[in-house]
């Protein structure tokens, strides 16, 4: 039965890990009281009152500072920035404080979750729907999780607040009201960060995505079946460290690599992964190439946001055209 | 103000022996500032420097008033923040050396300086990130009845940082100590000359009690500190020093600070925290041969540091990364050569 709703996996492990750990406090705009403007953390303050999840001020280089200050001090914030498109205010203490602290003090991490929503096609416009991956990829310290099932969801979000370290958590805002398998009870399991999952077995092309991509990229290894080009589906699951034995393995067997990445073309997180692929499996590969947005904002009328985006038919087509 | 009051009584034996104390820690970081000088112009340490000379009564008064329940968050010139809690000198020479027996082995440098086991977040490289950082520190440390430091200058409270975390520390009563040194500068400007308002109103209109201190004198900061500290623990929320103080060196080891008008200086070192603490330790009926020793203890232990240090080893780059660099969990890089 496809009982669990996407944003309802994320609030239960939010659940679980602030129920397992008190140090784990939850904090943002809006979450508290009112649940979180895209309704993924009611009742929690209910649960855990107001020491444990707060309402902050809409003050985003203060939430991000403290929470790397409470995190070197023994807490596990997990941090609500709503939109991701806002992550610039909060960036200072993430990459100069929290992405370094391990390094710079050799002994003690920092461990904090930051959330936010990501990605376009909800009509929100050019600074309300951006992938802001490519922002944070350069940092090293930094781990960027981006689920596309409510049970990944789940496992990684607990795995990102056990984490010892900062991590970036995306939520693509089309991917909420999505539904997956109920858990099973007492919660599913933690999925470990670093590790992609082959979604979908095949043998002619390897189509590496995440996010609301990896569900295109889902169905146009449906219409190619019906084409009979067998694709296989890799989950990344984590951006950020990049699983580079699973694709190299997968494109071991098919010799076709196509990225999918919500996310400008240039400097984004799919030419990094052809780069890793290339430096380890070059002999293997007959083609490789990216299906990303294009270099410019996002448009906000519906049918120039869904031109924007790289969907389904889109990655169907490029594959049978370079077949 | 009340450190005049306490100027006008006598201290007694215990006041004495802090203070003769306190008056140790203060000369131990001015002759640390001289020696990082003198080595910086050798070549034995790299970068630059932003020393702490001249500002020696905040951060010890304000240290004297902590417990290790605290957290304190200084700035880049923390040379002086990380001593005062106890910090060795020897364990930070040796990271301003770059030896492998720095304090953070070597990694930090100047400007990154961290030491939990003395309370110590680090040195905020960026202007106004202290601020923040002992904001979240404080969430942290409420729990046992810690308080949280954050040391920031003049130039700072026009950052979006001060705004934001006073509220901020407001808002969910925050035991939180904002130390402002106003040295007057922000880097090469008159901090005045580019600031609307005033420090203090700034901080009142956040919600945030807020007092002047005179900077230079360690008794008058540590009687401050030790006022916002009671009510932080209280549950009272955060309060804002505002130490009065001056640096005597540039802001950088580059700069020769021209800009001062002439005589500033000069009236500034007359008073020099070093000299109003010992004239009031003589008054205090303190013998000088005992400041005396104390300075030569001091200059023992820093030459001893010195020698120790400029032989102290090398880190070793290749014991970086596998420790320190990115916990990357990476599969592929893990087995580079082997998989392919």
């Amino acid at each position: 039965m496809s009982a669990l709703e996407f944003r309802t996996a994320i609030r239960d492990a939010l659940d679980a890990e602030l129920d397992r750990d008190e140090n784990v406090i939850v904090f943002g705009e809006d979450v508290a009281v009112a649940g979180g403007v895209f309704a993924v953390t009611p009742g929690l303050h209910d649960r855990y009152g107001d020491g444990r999840v707060f309402d902050t001020p809409i003050s985003e280089l203060a939430m991000a500072g403290a929470a790397y200050g409470a995190a070197v001090c023994g807490m596990r914030p997990v941090l609500e920035i709503m939109f991701g498109d806002f992550l610039p205010l909060a960036m200072d203490s993430l990459v100069n404080q929290a992405a370094k602290f391990l390094f710079l003090d050799g002994e003690h991490g920092c461990p904090l979750v930051i959330r936010c929503v990501v990605g376009a096609g909800g009509r929100f416009g050019a600074i309300h729907s951006q992938m802001p991956v490519s922002w944070l990829h350069g940092i090293p310290g930094v781990k960027l999780v981006a689920p596309s099932t409510p049970a990944d969801a789940y496992g990684l979000m607990r795995a990102a607040i056990q984490d010892d370290n900062p991590v970036v958590f995306f939520e693509h805002k089309r991917l909420y009201s999505t539904r997956g398998p109920a858990l099973p009870a007492g919660g599913g399991a933690l999925l470990p960060l670093g590790r992609a999952a082959v979604v979908r077995a095949g043998s002619d092309v390897t189509i590496v995505s995440v996010m609301k991509g990896v569900h295109d990229s889902l169905a146009a290894a449906e219409t190619l079946a019906a084409q009979g080009v067998e694709a296989e589906v890799i989950d990344l699951r984590t951006i950020r460290p990049l699983d580079v034995e699973t694709i190299v393995a997968s494109v071991t067997k098919t010799s076709r690599l196509v990225v999918v990445e919500e996310g400008p073309l240039t400097g984004g997180w799919a030419g990094e992964t052809i780069a890793r692929v290339v430096e380890h499996a070059l002999g293997d590969l007959d083609d490789a190439w990216r299906i990303a947005t294009p270099d410019g904002p996002v448009p906000y009328s519906p049918p120039l946001e869904d031109a924007f985006l790289p969907g389904a038919e889109r990655i169907a087509a490029e594959i049978l055209e370079r077949r | 103000m009340t450190a005049t009051r306490t100027a006008n009584a006598g201290w007694r034996q215990e006041e004495r022996e802090l203070f003769l104390g306190l008056y140790g820690e203060m000369t131990r970081i001015r002759r640390f500032e001289e020696l990082i000088q003198s080595l910086f112009l050798k070549g034995e340490v790299y970068g630059t420097t932003h020393l702490y000379s001249g500002q020696e009564a905040v951060a010890v008064g304000v240290s004297s008033a902590l417990d290790e329940r605290d957290r304190v968050a200084g700035t880049y010139r923390g040379h002086g923040h990380a001593l005062a809690q106890g910090v060795g000198a020897s364990e930070l020479l040796d990271e301003m050396l770059g030896r492998a027996t720095g304090i953070n082995g070597g990694r930090s440098g100047s400007m990154n300086v961290t030491s939990m086991r003395h309370g110590y977040m680090g040195s905020y490289g960026i202007v106004g990130g202290s601020i923040a950082a002992a904001t979240g520190a404080a969430m942290a440390v409420r729990r046992q009845g810690g308080v949280a430091v954050a040391y920031f200058g003049d130039g700072a409270t026009n950052q979006g940082y001060f705004f934001e975390c006073l509220n901020f520390a407001h808002v969910f009563r925050l035991p939180v100590l904002f130390v402002c040194e106003n040295n007057l500068y922000m880097e090469y400007t008159l901090t005045e000359a580019v600031s609307g308002g005033d420090i203090l109103s700034r901080s009142v209109s956040l919600g945030v009690p807020a007092e002047q201190v005179d900077g230079m004198e360690v008794w008058s900061v540590r009687e401050a500190a030790g006022r916002a500290v009671e009510r932080a623990r209280a549950g009272e929320g955060p309060t804002l020093l505002e130490a009065q103080t001056y640096r005597f060196v540039g802001h950088s080891r580059s700069d020769p600070a021209r800009y001062r008008p002439a005589g500033e200086l000069e009236r500034w070192r007359e008073r020099d925290p070093l000299v109003l603490t010992r004239a009031r330790l003589e008054r205090e009926g303190v013998e000088p041969a005992a400041l005396d020793a104390i300075e030569s203890a001091v200059a023992d232990e820093l030459e001893a540091a010195r020698e120790r240090g400029l032989a102290a080893p090398w880190p070793d780059p290749a014991t970086l990364p596998p420790e320190f660099a990115e916990q990357l969990g990476d599969r592929a890089s893990a087995s580079t050569g082997a998989a392919r």
